[in-house]
Order: structure tokens, then C-alpha cells, then sequence
């Protein structure tokens, strides 16, 4: 139910750009390339930072790092400065190893239970790899794209882009990013489905972001490989749409070709649902009180800035209520 | 007890298939032998905490106040304001599952609802639909359902199985921390008068008396003077320690339970017989007389109230500062959150060991220095004569507690000292300690007796790396620096490993501590004859 209602989501996506796009109407096209393009970029940008203005004004009362390696204590202990860092330093590398390595995710184990009772715990990378694929593929097609936003594509893109169809194969060259980022959306809707675990606790707004993004993958890939469209109108189209001219790409829109208008459109859906779903994790990351705090608590005093009395039983009013018992015990006592 | 616990093979039979209908669509089921008993009207009312009354979670009503959902929802908004940890771990999880597998409680059950990851859904969803759009407008196609009475309900049960030993946090991408989750959910319940007894009276206990068993000061003392017996009767050392010493240099606190059940007891002995070979300047306190921080438990407010009487004591005798004594949860809250609470213990002095004169830098501002950090510091400069012979017939592994290890940090110091006084030492496999270690199954105030079907189900995966040892190497000794684990892994051993015995690491010390004018030992701490000393 969860997967079919994310599934006709965007099928029916795809099915309303396909019938505006084949109208040929130019203020449709209009709608499809640049107004609705420009609003899912503007709902993007400050939905994204209103996210994150929201999270950071909610303080972090406690410093409460999970450590997952040896503390600071003695010289000749040997600290884990990565995984229980109580430096800025360690923090960062510890933040970069988890953001661009996914570090926590490449401990995963899969728990077997098996006759004895003994239970085992295996490596299972295939959740962190996948992920990493995903994650590292999507950013290099993203970077890519950057070529139809400039009018001199820089070298550095260039490289990318050789790097990317490194293999030489096909007309024009594969590459490896398109069939890695399908392959691995791939996995990761089959887990959530085959995983009786995850298929449990799987909601729609797990399968529409991976609908979505395979269906601009595919729609992608169809338009490098298989349909062709008007580059140089798709090419004015970015340029415009990067350099704020609102009407400079209106002239081919007509020409473009409707696989172009799917693809743009379903990017626009992904741009524009992002602050509102899951998909924040990508902002959330950085913010985690778990992992981006230093492991230093004992050393600098950590400040709560809604800290506040408490009422409590002072020492007076223990021995208050002891003191004969007290004194009977030999204890020593404030008041006689 | 609630029910007949089943046997070992019985409760290992575990059914990982999840339910037939959504998680949403499957009530709650208040199962017995998985819950602890309602909490008292009078302890509750001894912490001032709302809705004292008598109730009991078997029963339909749980006599909840008027307009609870809204003293929820209120409650909801103010924590997220709160804690950016909250509102951050509400927001940004994919439910990749990384956590599923890594929770001990689901390890032993098999409820899904036990699933770190569906833990924090049961609140989330509740979240989305009062917090968020997409969850006001779509409800339950965006994973949002109203609070109700069954949700409650659900929230009570399986927030009081959560142990908050974070090991789900260790695997997440996020770093999403259920044990901030559960903090809430039981925040909310206790706002309601929903806690359980097993909290519930330690807290009142530790509020007016000063620990969580309610041990009077005179009580205290006469505890401690039964272990000095013991205590002669092994070394044939007297040893007189002070209690409430103003101008002592050292403050000793240590969780309550080691002064009253074994095997904790040997631990306290310990304590006293080291520091008593050391000479230390040190006194005990019958205020703060408690480590452990039951309040912890139920919401920030509460364990702040507790955890003061520790710096109040510590200022109100003049020492220059604390020693702690082993415990887990005691050493999250000491890391964690003491200072940022009562701090800044500016009438301390930064921790100097006045035996080897090393200076912990590493506790400078909050003064109190972990004992395994103490006396792994003593060992290292030669201060102690240690005969780990003593120790031969043992063949001892070691559990991280939960908090020391993921709140803290503390591996090293305590496996250097238990490899200092004992010869044989075996680590269990390396997915199951340090970082990766897995509760007790008895945490957060769940070590009560009618829940020990849940008490045996989440001990389960520790249980099954000890026997695990166990089997390749005849481990019999499974030592800890926790008093929760002390008196929650004897049961956990006794049904699932039962010939393994369960030590507080300075019951290994003292065993093998030689101390001055001491008598030829020969029995251990427990007064059991020692290996090839039958004959004396």
C-alpha cells in the first residue's frame, strides 16, 4: 500500500509533466521549465535553512557525545582522538569520516541467531555501500550537471567527467555514476521491501524519495543515451535559469523535447519536498549532539543556558531529620 | 512473582517475524513478566511529582489525570525547545535499520516495537502529527497518529524497556541516541504519574535519606562495620574509616547498592581495604551517600535534584575533591551532566593523587576522579604489592557497562587493572565489548523481580558472549564496575550461564592487594577457602 501509493505518486507526476510537456503550449512550457523550476528552488533554499535555523535555536543543554573508542586520561593510555575525540580537531575529523565515509553505518552487523542458542554477529557492509554509492553518485552527477549552468565548462568538470566514463564504452561514453546511482536506489528499494525488519517500519515517505529519484535517473539516462533532445535549448534554458533572465530561455523551449520536461520536473518535486522530509538528514547530520561535541565534559565545565534552580534536601534538613540517630552512632553532627 | 519464568530454551526460542498487521494497527498488549509494578502514591508525593496515586499497569485505567494529552503535547513542545538532540532525532531518521539488529531487547524478544528505530517511531509518530505539516495533513500516510490512551499506553511499556545503554547510537548513521528518546517518553509518563516502584522508591529513598536503599546514616555505618569484621577476619587488619570528616582531603561516594547485596559488598570491601593500605585522608558521607542517580531515570529535573547533594557535600566537609565508586549510569551523569547542573565546583581542587602525585587533568573542572583511573594510576607507578596468584583459580572476562564505555569512554583503565591482579584474562568477542558492549538487560531501573522475563530476554546477548567464553576458555568470572551490573548479571548468569559468578573489579584488587601486617591469607573476600590453602 506504502509502495504503491508512492509508486502512482510519481507515476502520476511523471503522467502531468508528459501531458502539459506534448501540449507544446509555450506558457506551459514555461511553467515546467521556469517557473516551477525557480518556486521548487526557492522552496528548497529556505525551507532547508528555516530547517536548520529551527534545529539550531533549540540549544544543546548536555554534552552527550556517544564514545566509541578510549577516553582522555593518561599519558601512557593510549586515546582514541577520533572516535572519542576532546579536541575541535578530533570532532572535525570524526565529522568528516562520518559525513563523507559514513562512518558509523560501515560498523553495521547483521545479529543471527542459531541453534545453541548462540548468537553471531557478521559484518553486513552492503547497507553502508550501497548508501556510499548512492550518496557519492548522486553528488557527482549533481557536480556534472554544472557544465550546462557556465558557458566555458571548467577544466575541473572536464575531469570529472573523464574520470566518470573512464571504462570508454559506448556512444556517447557511459558513465559509471549512471549505473552505479540506478544500481544502488535500486538495492536500496529491495531491502525495503525483502528485510521483513525494514519492510515493517517503512513508511511512504521512505519509497517516494527513492521513486523519485530513480525516475529522474532513468529519465536522465534516457535523455544521454537514448532520446535525444535539443542540448543547445537545454543548455540556454540552464544558463538563463542560473543568471536570473527570466525570459532568455523562453525562445526553444518548444524544441526541447518532453523526456527534458520529466526530467526537470520530477528534480523540481526532489527540490522542493526536501525541507519537508527525511531527506533533512543531509543538514541534520552536522547538528548531531551525539557526534559533533568533543568528549570534554570533565575537563571544561559544559553550559546549559535554560539551567535552573531545583528544589532539594539540603544536608540541614537530613540531619534534621537524623540527628539523634546521628549522635547515637557516633556520626558527627552540625547543631548539638 | 508475576509469572513463571520459562527456561532458558524456551525463552531463547525468539520469533523475528514481524507481526501481520502495521506496527499503527497492532495494540499495545501490557504483557506480565515484561513491566515493573505502578509506582506508590508515597514516593511520589516524597519528590513532589504529580498524579501520586496507588495504580497498577495490569489493570484498564491507570487513573490518569484530566487533560493528560494536553500536559503531554505541552510538555513535547517544551522539551523540543529544549533539546536540540530531540528535536533533531524527531526530524532525521530514514529508518535505514541500522539499529534493529543491535538492540539487546529486540536481540531476546523479537518485538519489533523493540527495534531502536520503532522505539523512537512510537513518539515520532505522535510528533508529526501535532509539530509538523505534512503530518497534520496527510496523518497516517505520513507516519503521524493522535495521541490516545493505547498510545500512551504503548509509549509506558516499551519506553520502560529501553535501558538508554545507547548502542543503537553507536551504529547510526545520525547518531540518533534512543536513550534521548526514552528520556522523553518517560519525562512525559512521569508528568502523568506513570513511573514504576523500582524508580519510584529508590528516588524518594535517595531524596530524603540520601541513597536509593534507604539506608539511615547509623545504617551505613553499622554496613560498613560488618564488612570491617570481614574484613579482619581475612587480613587480620582493623581498619577504622571515618564517616562525615570535615578537612578530609578525599570525599569517597560510591552507589548504595555495594553496601548492601552481594556480590557488591566484596567491592565495598575492597574499597575500604585499599584505601586503608594507602593511608588515604578520605572520608565517606552518609548525605551524599549515594553514586547511582535513580532520578536519572525519570526526568532531568529530578536527577539534578539528586546528583547536587554530591558537590553540596563536597564543599560543606572542605575536601580538595571526589573519588566515585564503580557504577555505570553514576559515570554518564558524572561525565555528562553534573558540572553543566551544579557545577562549577570551584571550591575543588583539580584531582592529584596524593600517593603518585599524578594530577588528572582529565577531570579538572568537574574534581571527581573515576576509582579504576585511581588505582590503575597507583598500579602504573608500583604503588601497590599485588599477588595475582591469589587470583589464579579465577579465569575472569570483563563487561564494559554501558555508560562507562559509550558515555565516557573509561576501557582501558579498568581491563589494566583487573590484568594487574589477575593472571587469567579473557576478552569476550570484540562486537560485544568496549563500544559495542551490550547491557545487562537490567538498566534504567528495570532490575526489579516481577519484570524478569524482560530482565532475562534483554541479558540475553551478554549472557551469550559470556557462555561463549565460557566454553573456549573456562572463564568463570565475569568482572564489572557496576553496581547494577553486580546485582542484575548474578540473576542474568545464575539462568543462562549459571557457573559463572559475577565481581566488582576491586573485590579483584583487594584479593590480591598484600598488605601491610597482614595475616597469611587464605580465604577470598567471600570467605571462601583459597586454591592450595585448604589445609590451614
Amino acid at each position: 500500500m506504502k509502495i504503491l501509493f508512492s509508486f502512482f505518486t510519481v507515476v502520476f507526476l511523471v503522467l502531468l509533466v508528459f501531458a502539459g510537456a506534448t501540449t507544446g503550449n509555450k506558457y506551459v512550457l514555461f511553467l515546467f521549465g521556469v517557473i516551477i523550476p525557480y518556486a521548487a528552488f526557492a522552496t528548497f533554499l529556505l525551507g532547508f535553512i528555516y530547517r536548520v535555523v529551527q534545529w539550531g535555536r533549540s540549544p544543546v543543554p548536555f554534552r552527550i557525545p556517544t564514545t566509541c573508542g578510549q577516553q582522555q586520561s593518561f599519558p601512557w593510555i593510549k586515546q582514541n582522538k577520533i572516535e572519542n575525540p576532546s579536541t575541535t580537531m578530533g570532532v572535525i575529523v570524526r565529522m568528516a569520516l562520518e559525513v563523507f565515509l559514513f562512518r558509523s553505518l560501515f560498523r553495521n552487523l547483521k545479529t543471527e541467531l542459531r541453534d545453541g542458542p548462540k548468537l553471531s554477529y557478521g559484518s553486513d557492509k552492503w547497507l553502508w555501500l550501497a548508501g556510499l554509492a548512492f550518496h557519492w553518485s548522486f553528488l557527482i552527477i549533481l557536480i556534472r550537471h554544472y557544465r550546462f549552468f557556465i558557458g566555458e565548462v571548467p577544466s575541473v568538470i572536464h575531469l570529472i567527467e573523464s574520470l566518470d566514463s573512464f571504462l570508454q564504452v559506448g556512444v556517447p561514453l557511459v558513465y559509471i555514476t549512471d549505473a552505479v546511482i540506478l544500481a544502488a536506489v535500486t538495492f536500496l528499494f529491495l531491502r525495503r521491501v525483502y528485510i521483513p525488519q525494514v519492510n515493517y517500519i517503512s513508511l511512504a515517505a521512505d519509497y517516494f524519495p527513492l521513486f523519485l529519484i530513480l525516475g529522474i535517473a532513468i529519465s536522465g539516462v534516457l535523455m544521454r543515451y537514448f532520446i535525444k533532445v535539443h542540448i543547445v535549448g537545454v543548455k540556454e534554458l540552464a544558463m538563463g535559469l542560473i543568471s536570473l533572465n527570466f525570459m532568455a530561455p523562453a525562445k526553444n523551449l518548444q524544441e526541447i523535447g518532453v523526456i527534458f520536461y520529466i526530467h526537470l520536473f520530477l528534480i523540481s518535486v526532489l527540490f522542493a519536498y526536501f525541507p519537508f522530509s527525511k531527506l533533512m538528514h543531509m543538514g541534520g547530520v552536522f547538528l548531531s549532539p551525539t557526534r559533533n561535541l568533543s568528549n570534554n565534559s570533565r575537563m571544561v565545565r559544559h553550559i546549559n543556558p535554560w539551567n535552573y534552580p531545583v528544589h532539594v534536601h539540603t544536608y540541614e534538613e537530613y540531619e534534621e531529620d537524623f540527628r539523634d540517630k546521628m549522635k547515637a552512632a557516633g556520626l558527627p553532627v552540625e547543631k548539638e | 512473582m508475576a509469572t513463571k519464568l520459562p527456561k532458558p530454551d524456551e525463552l531463547a526460542k525468539i520469533d523475528f517475524t514481524p507481526p501481520e498487521t502495521g506496527w499503527m494497527d497492532t495494540p499495545v498488549e501490557i504483557k506480565p513478566g515484561m513491566f515493573c509494578w505502578g509506582a506508590k502514591a508515597k514516593n511520589l508525593r516524597a519528590v513532589e511529582f504529580p498524579n501520586a496515586r496507588d495504580w497498577s499497569p495490569a489493570e484498564e485505567d491507570w487513573k490518569l489525570p484530566g487533560e493528560w494529552e494536553g500536559t503531554v503535547l505541552e510538555a513535547m513542545a517544551d522539551r523540543l525547545s529544549k533539546y536540540r538532540s530531540f528535536k533533531l532525532f524527531m526530524d532525521i531518521c530514514v529508518r535505514c535499520g541500522a539499529c534493529a539488529d543491535k538492540c539487546h531487547f529486540f536481540i531476546g524478544s523479537g518485538d519489533p516495537k523493540n527495534m531502536p528505530v520503532l522505539r523512537a517511531e512510537l513518539m515520532r509518530s505522535v510528533y508529526r502529527k501535532y509539530f509538523t505539516t505534512p503530518g497534520k495533513v496527510l496523518g497516517k500516510l505520513a507516519g503521524a497518529r493522535e495521541l490516545t490512551y493505547d498510545v500512551l499506553k504503548e509509549w509506558w511499556y516499551y519506553f520502560y524497556q529501553c535501558t538508554e545503554c545507547r548502542r543503537c547510537s553507536v551504529f547510526c548513521p545520525y547518531g540518533i541516541d534512543t536513550a534521548e528518546i526514552t528520556m522523553m517518553g518517560r519525562e512525559f509518563t512521569n508528568l502523568l504519574g506513570l513511573n514504576t516502584d523500582w524508580i519510584a522508591g529508590p528516588v524518594a529513598n535517595c531524596y530524603m535519606k540520601g541513597n536509593h536503599l534507604g539506608l539511615e546514616p547509623h545504617t551505613i555505618k553499622s554496613s560498613i562495620e560488618f564488612f570491617l569484621d570481614d574484613i579482619e577476619t581475612v587480613t587480620g587488619i582493623k581498619i577504622e574509616p571515618t564517616f562525615n570528616r570535615k578537612g578530609a582531603e578525599i570525599l569517597f561516594v560510591t552507589p548504595s547498592g555495594d553496601l548492601f547485596a552481594d556480590p557488591g559488598t566484596y567491592t565495598a570491601m575492597g574499597y575500604l581495604m585499599l584505601f586503608h593500605e594507602l593511608g588515604l585522608d578520605y572520608t565517606w558521607s552518609t548525605y551524599a551517600s549515594e553514586g547511582g542517580n535513580f532520578g536519572y531515570f525519570t526526568s532531568n529535573e529530578m536527577a539534578k535534584r539528586l546528583n547536587s547533594k554530591i558537590y553540596a557535600e563536597a564543599k560543606r566537609l572542605g575536601v580538595k575533591w571526589i573519588i566515585g565508586g564503580e557504577c555505570g549510569h553514576m559515570w554518564r551523569v558524572l561525565n555528562q551532566y553534573m558540572d553543566t547542573w551544579n557545577g562549577p565546583a570551584d571550591f575543588l581542587e583539580v584531582p592529584k593523587s596524593p600517593i603518585t602525585g599524578t594530577v588528572f587533568e582529565n577531570a579538572k573542572s568537574t574534581k571527581m576522579v573515576h576509582i579504576t583511573e585511581f588505582t590503575a594510576d597507583l598500579i602504573k607507578n608500583g604503588k601497590l604489592k599485588l599477588d595475582p596468584s591469589r587470583n589464579d583459580h579465577l579465569k575472569v572476562t570483563y563487561h564494559d557497562s554501558c555508560n562507562t564505555a559509550r558515555g565516557m569512554g573509561l576501557l582501558e583503565e579498568p581491563r589494566y587493572v583487573i590484568k594487574s591482579v589477575c593472571n587469567n584474562f579473557y576478552e569476550m568477542p570484540e562486537n560485544t565489548i568496549r563500544e559495542q558492549t551490550f547491557c545487562c538487560g537490567s538498566g534504567t531501573g528495570l532490575n526489579a523481580s516481577e519484570n524478569m522475563d524482560l530482565r532475562m530476554k534483554g541479558g540475553f546477548p551478554r549472557a551469550n558472549a559470556v557462555k561463549y567464553v565460557r566454553d573456549k576458555h573456562g572463564v568463570n568470572m565475569l568482572a564489572n564496575i557496576c553496581a547494577i551490573d553486580r546485582a542484575t548479571l548474578k540473576a542474568s548468569m545464575e539462568y543462562w550461564v549459571p557457573d559463572v559468578t559475577v565481581c566488582g573489579t576491586h573485590e579483584l584488587v583487594a584479593n590480591a592487594l598484600v598488605m601491610k601486617g597482614e595475616k597469611e591469607r587464605t580465604q577470598d573476600l567471600r570467605l571462601e577457602t583459597l586454591p592450595g590453602k585448604e589445609g590451614n
